[in-house]
């Protein structure tokens, strides 16, 4: 899942390249295909009753409000899996330097300490 | 002295200037976003019940645009590939493509989602009045049910001088359809289509009201986190449409001949940049049209 390389200059290589590249994008219009499809599927998704749907199969009592958390963990997961597609393949994390990724460790490291931040303040709230 | 490493990648790390130079400004968007994001969740979780609305936004808009963004998305990274295969003429539809999606794309916030929210009217009704409107609200229903209570009755205001006018004692609303029929399981979830208020008028007394709002930012923390996060968004939109216009513009096409990687290096970061719009919006439209 490399990037297509640099263009050679000699007209025979030429050729093989351009059938390299052709076939990253038969790639991008398929995973395109599957974001269209996985947009539809969040939305349909999002008209199942997943606290009622759970409780049938069961049998146990959930109620309105965890059913509500059940549907919004279903959609961050559908949401988690098309935004890892649209990183892997079109910004092509599948394949990149080792500096991109190290930078983006260090991103992840921080944007996870900031969410742990709101936790704590939920977690321990101050009252006025 | 001409800059190194703007089209060739230095050895050590085997990537040219821009490459880097967009990552890290990727991750600090990464930050923004997620102190924003962090904002949502926070806001949501502290909301007292009723107070956190559903179902407000147009889905099948909503879901139009998603499609357009990702259709951009794929034409903005095919544009880069025609470049790598020194297809100029495909390059400048794919780009054209990219360009004309993310006009439609700010288009519909402006002209079509935004401005309809300002015209909508949500009522605050007080805590020892909501017995006082049950035939709206059907909140023993919900009750029974464990579901949360409705608190405000909303749709089209037919008297707005009310609003200034102390004289007059009473809201006219044109209901929305669910305060209609407020006890139809039907209208425990949103629904897929947007319904536009009917002609069933409620008249709300002004004392009964704690406060009335339209859907603006100040309506609640559920509007005004919509409004900044798709703001910014819409900001970003805005940004990534012009630089594409600059790519698409003659003037690149000089660039283009005079190096054909140098153009596709820079149809590459600003279309990383692009991806990165569209990856934000990936999490907007569940988060707020959805859940």
């Amino acid at each position: 899942m490399n990037n297509p390389p640099d263009i050679a200059q000699d007209p025979a290589e030429h050729e093989e390249y351009a059938h390299g590249v052709h076939q990253h994008v038969s790639r991008y219009l398929i995973v395109g295909a599957i974001l269209l499809f996985f947009t539809l599927l969040t939305v349909a998704l999002s008209y199942v009753d997943f606290g009622g749907f759970f409780s049938w199969l069961f049998h146990v009592h959930i109620s309105p409000k965890t059913g509500g958390k059940l549907n919004i963990a279903v959609a961050l997961l559908v949401a988690a899996f098309k935004v890892s597609l649209v990183g892997l393949i079109f910004m092509h994390l599948a394949a990149e330097k080792r500096l991109i990724y190290r930078v983006l460790i260090f991103t992840g490291f921080f944007v996870l300490g900031l969410f742990w931040l709101t936790y704590l303040a939920w977690y321990d709230p101050i009252h006025l | 002295m001409e800059i190194p490493y703007t089209i060739s990648t230095r050895p050590d790390t085997g990537l040219w200037n821009a490459k880097i130079g967009i990552w890290l400004f990727l991750a600090s968007e990464v930050m923004l976003f997620g102190g924003l994001f962090s904002a949502y969740v926070f806001l949501r979780l502290d909301a007292q019940p009723g107070e956190w609305p559903h179902g407000l936004l147009n889905v099948p808009v909503g879901t139009m645009n998603t499609a357009i963004l990702i259709l951009s998305s794929v034409t903005v990274v095919l544009a880069w590939a025609a470049l790598k295969m020194r297809r100029y003429r495909a390059y400048w539809w794919y780009m054209l493509a990219t360009i004309l999606c993310g006009i439609i794309f700010l288009f519909v916030k402006l002209y079509y989602e935004w401005p309809q929210k300002f015209e909508h009217y949500g009522i605050f009704i007080k805590p020892a009045a909501l017995e006082k409107y049950e035939q709206y609200l059907g909140n023993s229903r919900r009750t029974e049910k464990g579901m949360e209570p409705r608190i405000e009755i909303s749709g089209h205001l037919h008297n707005p001088e009310a609003l200034k006018d102390a004289n007059i004692k009473e809201y006219e609303v044109g209901l929305d359809p669910v305060y209609v029929d407020p006890n139809n399981p039907a209208n425990d979830r949103p629904h897929f289509l947007y319904v536009p208020p009917t002609d069933h008028v409620a008249t709300i007394e002004k004392e009964d009201v704690a406060r009335v709002d339209s859907f603006g930012p100040w309506h609640s923390a559920y509007f005004a986190s919509y409004f900044t996060i798709t703001g910014l968004h819409g900001a970003h939109v805005l940004g990534g449409v012009l630089v594409f216009i600059y790519m698409w513009l003659p003037v690149s096409k000089k660039v283009y001949q005079r190096n054909p990687e140098h153009l596709a290096n820079r149809v590459e970061v600003s279309g990383l940049f692009w991806h990165f719009v569209d990856l934000v919006w990936i999490f907007v439209f569940p988060l707020f049209y959805l859940l």
